[in-house]
């Protein structure tokens, strides 16, 4: 068994790009990552890749180089990202490989996601009368859980107004005009409490991660942050998830919660260790509720911790520094490993303009339909 | 009265309609709708309480894509609907539209009662479909 090193990263910004394609800015991620550790195509001796919207991954094969590497094609929902880096995590891990590529892109149109019931194994009746939307999911979540544990809707937009600031200093981020509080709360209502700057939009990108068995870094004399820990976990029992007629009466909990419970106990670290964090945040409530569910606060202090500054750039626990899909937008395919992405940047001091400092320890999670969570904690 | 959404969804009581959910025989775990098909076989049908207490509910203030949403309104005609779930104790709980002139109004645990509501769509005329209003 062997550690696995992140000895590249590479990505195409996030945002919208009118004259390429999903592939196009997969395969620019590639060559970026390739140039960030000096390494060809042909040196890579397996990919695991994928994108919901933008077509098979391996049609970057012709592009990159007919070279026969083993290339698999990941669909995992949100997760797809996620779970190509845990496929690739475990090709290494494993000893079958020393030295392989995990890609994700995607290109979504404008306007909220298509959906289709019957696809999802739903009545048509669900979508014909107008409850198949995300956004409503989203937005009842949030709704219940700020009865609950007593948070504001202040708390709502202050999430989004630090997403907007933090990309106003990321390079790959697309939103990257600061945006004030009362802006962020006066602006058109989605579905309430959620406002317009509240929710993130389906967009464009691309992101590629090199990753490397210690000896194999050590051999091409690079370095990189260490996976220490990565796990994808479905949807238990009552937990509340999107595009559900019914709920169970006897409430459950997220499959985040068991994702991160899953990720800290193979890195043998905690919450408490974390030094900066990105998690899934299609609205500012998933922030919120995702604060708690990855184990970085009890239930209802987010309120006191938004207020205070806690999750800033320059807070005890900055999360989202890139902005978040709040600002860079969610490309389903990509997200994931945009995180992993700016985790690196951040454990290589490479963040220029939004470095946290003294971070040895960096936590990722993406989550989404149909009710899965993948998280990863790289370390210095 | 107009045709319903689809059938088995709900059926009309004299005092009232009643929301059609499955109990699966296995294990006691119900589900709404009542499942179709092959998994049809592993559920008993079981008509829900009158009446439940709301669970969480937002407002739907844009038009939904189309398809899959058969509205007869378009983007200039469209009116904000809320929707919500509904808590049948010691039940299930039901994702439903909600009939309400005032959403503001609405507070999770207001008593809501299953309605039936005429539903104008682009492609089928009316349809009756169940909704909830406060009790």
């Amino acid at each position: 068994m062997s550690d696995v090193h992140i000895i590249g990263a590479g990505i195409h910004p996030f945002g919208r790009t009118a004259d390429m394609s999903g592939l196009d800015q997969g395969v620019f991620a590639v060559r970026e990552a390739l140039a960030d550790a000096g390494l060809e195509w042909s040196d890579m001796q397996f990919a695991f890749g994928g994108s919901s919207a933008a077509g098979n991954a391996d049609a970057a094969l012709p592009r990159l180089g007919l070279t026969g590497v083993q290339f698999i094609n990941i669909s995992n929902g949100c997760a797809t990202g996620g779970s190509s880096l845990l496929s690739g995590y475990w090709a290494i891990k494993s000893g079958e490989f020393d030295l392989g590529v995990v890609l994700g892109f995607d290109k979504h149109p404008r306007g909220a996601f298509n959906a289709d019931p019957e696809a999802s194994g739903l009545p048509l009746w669900y979508g014909e009368t107008g409850m198949m939307l995300t956004t409503q999911f989203f937005a009842m979540k949030i709704r219940r859980y700020m009865d609950l544990y007593g948070i504001s809707e202040t708390s709502l937009g202050r999430v989004a107004v630090k997403a907007f600031e933090n990309a106003s200093r990321t390079p790959h981020a697309w939103r990257r005009e600061p945006v004030g509080l009362q802006v962020v709360m006066s602006s058109d209502m989605l579905s309430d409490p959620l406002t317009k700057y509240m929710f993130c939009s389906p967009a464009e990108g691309g992101v590629a991660l090199i990753l490397a068995s210690d000896k194999k870094m050590r051999e091409l004399g690079l370095s990189g942050p260490r996976v220490r820990g990565a796990a994808v976990r479905t949807r238990p029992r009552g937990s509340f998830e999107v595009f559900a007629p019914s709920l169970d009466v006897e409430r459950g909990v997220a499959p985040t919660v068991l994702a991160s419970k899953a990720a800290y106990e193979m890195a043998g670290v905690g919450p408490e260790d974390i030094g900066v964090a990105q998690i899934q945040d299609t609205e500012s409530g998933a922030e919120i509720m995702h604060m708690a569910e990855n184990g970085f606060c009890a239930d209802g202090e987010q309120e006191g911790m938004l207020a205070e500054g806690v999750t800033n750039l320059d807070g005890r626990l900055p999360i989202n520094t890139d902005g978040g899909c709040l600002a860079c937008g969610e490309p389903v395919g990509a997200s994931g490993l945009r995180q992993v992405y700016e985790n690196v940047q951040q454990l290589r001091g490479r963040a220029e303009g939004r470095q946290v400092a003294d971070a040895k320890l960096g936590y990722s999670q993406v989550y989404g339909a149909p009710g899965l969570s993948a998280v990863a904690i790289l370390e210095a | 009265m107009s045709v319903a959404v689809a059938e088995g969804v709900f059926v009309e009581r004299s005092d009232g309609p009643r929301l059609i959910a499955g109990r699966r025989k296995s294990d006691g775990e119900m589900r709404f709708p009542m499942p179709k098909g092959a998994d049809a076989a592993l559920y008993d049908p079981v008509e829900l309480a009158p009446e439940g207490k709301l669970w969480s509910y937002t407002v739907q203030r844009f038009r939904p894509k189309t398809p899959p949403y058969i509205g007869a309104d378009d983007e200039k005609t469209f009116k904000p609907f809320a929707v919500g779930y509904v808590e049948f104790a010691g039940q299930v709980i039901v994702e439903g539209r909600i009939l309400i002139e005032d959403p503001s109004r609405l507070k999770i645990g207001l008593p809501m009662k299953v309605a039936i509501e005429d539903f104008p769509t682009s492609t089928r005329g009316d349809v009756a479909t169940y909704a909830f209003r406060p009790a």
